[in-house]
């Protein structure tokens, strides 16, 4: 089962770093699995808990939040805060007994393509070895499906 | 402001444990400005749960609101459209929340999700600290400005006691001596001389010691 | 200072203008009397008072108006110690009332040290009034015969009133004016925290004895010998207020093998020297922890005995 098991992972991309990275990969003709669906934001500042939250309760495997380097955030310290909203994340999936490492944060510029790509292939691969989300896991009753 | 602390996910957890359709109720007050109990809040929480009960393959159902204040039963009034379709009500106000909820509806159960904790402020983003007693009988004008009850681990009125070590308090490096500030605060202003009085012992008849304190108005007090 | 406040064997000492000398005693953790007994029984003619601590360090132990009466019961004198942390006004005075009531005469009013630190942490702390209200409180049953509320006592209790000074803490300057103040509340005798740097103790008091504080109160030097050489660094390091200076601890250190412990009675014994004839040094507070069976020895030692017998 876990070979034909196909991850869904969202990843929040800064649209001055990790988006334009991801367009670079895509005209650089480098693949990446088709898992990643990818969110643009303004800012990975923007980026909030409750969005990362929301991304694992409606049933994502895993999610990440790629901004731009340390020192280079467009907005200053966006990418700072979304690491720290990242480390509180990994702490309440500790706490609801999920694996913290579905959730991560990764720093890169707009011209790193490869790195975007090689970002979206070892997210999958860790992904992949996790196993479907638990929220996926168990049949869900009808109640919650309202 | 009033500081609180979320409670721990299992000890929401286990206070909602048999209810089916739940009602998270934030305030926009004080909880909302230390960021514990606003809409963001809310809906951390909320969706946390839901996660859990998704994990557990248990049915839940999570709704969320935010009243104006938790504190004011005219806010408290607006709840009553919908808080009767609930198996239970979790408050993120500070502890005054639940009890005016459970006050005004009392067939409803009401539960706390966060831990008062005390009066005081932001002295950094993140970082709250306390500042008020609420003795009920405020001193602060004769240390400059720094109150010793709340401040003091010992509430003490003639200190700084022994322990008072490099400016820190003897429970915690985290915590200031606040009796080195006053004194230092007096020194640099050359005003000791204020120290060297003994201040008699406090009359704690208004703190909470006397008893639950009511506070009245009488120019805003409607009759009938 | 020519009426006797108390009629307490240590205030007729110091009144006399003997040089004082008092010991310390820690109350078991359990009910074990023999135990305290076989400790007292070290100190008895050995010193002029005992202090007996009240729940030291916020642990548990048998109380100390209890012990101070066990003592009381075995012809010693206790130097009964009274703390902020566990009682409030009403039980303050209630249990001075049962000290004296039981023959206790001295009384030591401290803060405490918060529970935070000791067995019960999770109890909730009173610290209705602080040491300098309790010094207060004291002097006024016995001087006024009056309790906190102005109610009459009937027999008042007549307590020679102790008091603590830490010459180390910080903030330093603020220190003399401090003990000034317990001085100026009731403070008959003063019981400093261990002294290690005597360079900061001499400071302090020249001061005391240029604001004519030794006029008006006695000032006992604390001293506690040091046992090791982790002793001395863990008060260095983690005791706050205390101060070990860096050269008492290489001191230590270059004691032969197995003579740390007569290397640190040897310094005690040199601060002993020096302190009967600093002015306004009224005698030595001897705080020789779980160390009793030793205080005869340092006593002799320091040639403070035989200790002078109050009429």
């Amino acid at each position: 089962m876990s070979d034909a098991f196909e991850p869904t992972i969202i990843a929040f991309c800064c649209k001055y770093c990790a988006y334009a990275a991801a367009d670079l990969a895509g005209s650089m003709r480098l693949s990446y699995p088709a898992n990643i669906k990818i969110s643009q934001v303004p800012c990975t500042g923007r980026v909030d808990i409750v969005h990362l939250l929301k991304a694992i309760e409606d049933g994502a495997d895993g999610v990440y939040v790629a901004g731009c380097m340390e020192g280079d955030c467009h907005f200053v310290s966006g990418n700072l805060k979304a690491l720290k909203r990242v480390t509180c994340v990994k702490k309440t999936l500790a706490e609801l007994g999920m694996e913290p490492e579905r959730v991560e944060m990764f720093n890169l510029s707009s011209a790193m393509g490869p790195r975007f790509a090689e970002i979206a292939i070892e997210m999958t691969d860790r992904i992949r070895k996790l196993g479907p989300s638990p929220v996926r896991r168990q049949p869900q009753p009808e109640a919650a499906a309202e | 402001m009033i500081v609180a602390d979320r409670k721990s996910l299992s000890e929401i957890q286990d206070m909602v444990r048999d209810c089916r359709k739940i009602l998270l109720v934030g305030c926009k007050g004080c909880v909302t400005v230390c960021n514990v109990g606003g809409l963001k809040e809310v809906q951390v929480l909320a969706a946390t749960l839901r996660i859990a009960a998704k994990i557990e393959g248990r049915p839940l159902i999570v709704e969320e609101t935010v009243l104006e204040r938790q504190c004011d039963p005219e806010y408290v009034e607006m709840l009553k459209p919908v808080v009767d379709n609930f198996d239970a009500v979790v408050s993120m106000a500070c502890g005054v929340g639940p009890q005016f909820l459970s006050e005004a509806y009392p067939q409803q159960r009401f539960f706390p999700a966060v831990n008062t904790t005390f009066f005081g402020g932001a002295v950094a983003h993140g970082i709250w600290e306390e500042r008020c007693a609420g003795c009920g009988t405020c001193i602060i004008h004769y240390f400059d400005g720094m109150c010793p009850v709340a401040r003091c681990s010992k509430s003490l009125m003639n200190g700084p006691c022994g322990g008072s070590d490099h400016g820190k308090c003897e429970i915690s490096r985290n915590i200031n001596c606040i009796w080195d500030m006053i004194v230092r605060k007096k020194t640099e202003q050359g005003r000791l001389n204020d120290l060297l009085d003994i201040v008699p012992a406090k009359n704690w008849q208004t703190a909470r010691d006397g008893g639950p304190r009511q506070s009245r108005r009488e120019e805003l007090i409607q009759n009938g | 200072m020519d009426d006797l406040k108390s009629g307490s064997n240590l205030e007729k000492v110091l009144k006399a203008g003997h040089f004082a000398l008092t010991g310390e005693c820690g109350p078991p953790k359990g009910a074990n009397i023999a135990h305290l007994k076989e400790k007292f029984a070290h100190l008895k003619g050995v010193v002029d008072a005992v202090n007996l601590t009240d729940n030291q360090t916020a642990v548990v132990r048998l109380s100390s108006w209890a012990a101070s009466a066990i003592m009381v019961q075995d012809g010693l004198e206790p130097n009964f110690q009274m703390v902020c942390r566990d009682r409030n006004r009403l039980a303050m005075q209630s249990d001075i009332l049962g000290a004296y009531a039981l023959g206790v005469r001295n009384m030591l009013c401290l803060s405490g040290d918060h529970q935070k630190f000791g067995n019960h942490p999770a109890a909730k702390n009173v610290y209705d009034i602080d040491s300098m209200q309790l010094i207060s409180l004291v002097k006024k049953m016995r001087d006024e015969g009056r309790f906190m509320n102005d109610d009459v006592i009937d027999t008042p209790p007549r307590l020679f009133i102790g008091a603590a000074a830490n010459p180390f803490a910080e903030p330093f300057d603020f220190r003399i004016y401090r003990m000034t103040k317990k001085i100026a509340a009731g403070a008959d005798f003063i019981q400093t925290q261990c002294i290690y740097n005597m360079d900061r103790f001499r400071v302090f008091m020249k001061q005391a004895v240029d604001m004519g504080l030794t006029e008006k109160c006695f000032i006992l030097a604390g001293v506690t010998p040091m046992k090791t050489v982790g002793m001395a660094s863990y008060m260095a390091k983690s005791v706050p207020g205390m101060e070990v200076p860096e050269s008492l601890i290489k001191r230590l250190k270059g004691a032969e093998k197995g003579k740390v412990a007569e290397e640190g009675i040897r310094f005690c014994l040199e601060q002993i020297e020096e302190f009967k004839t600093m002015k306004g040094v009224a005698g030595v507070h001897l705080m020789a922890i779980e160390w009793e069976h030793r205080v005869p020895e340092i006593a002799e030692r320091a040639g403070l005995l035989p200790r002078p017998v109050a009429p």
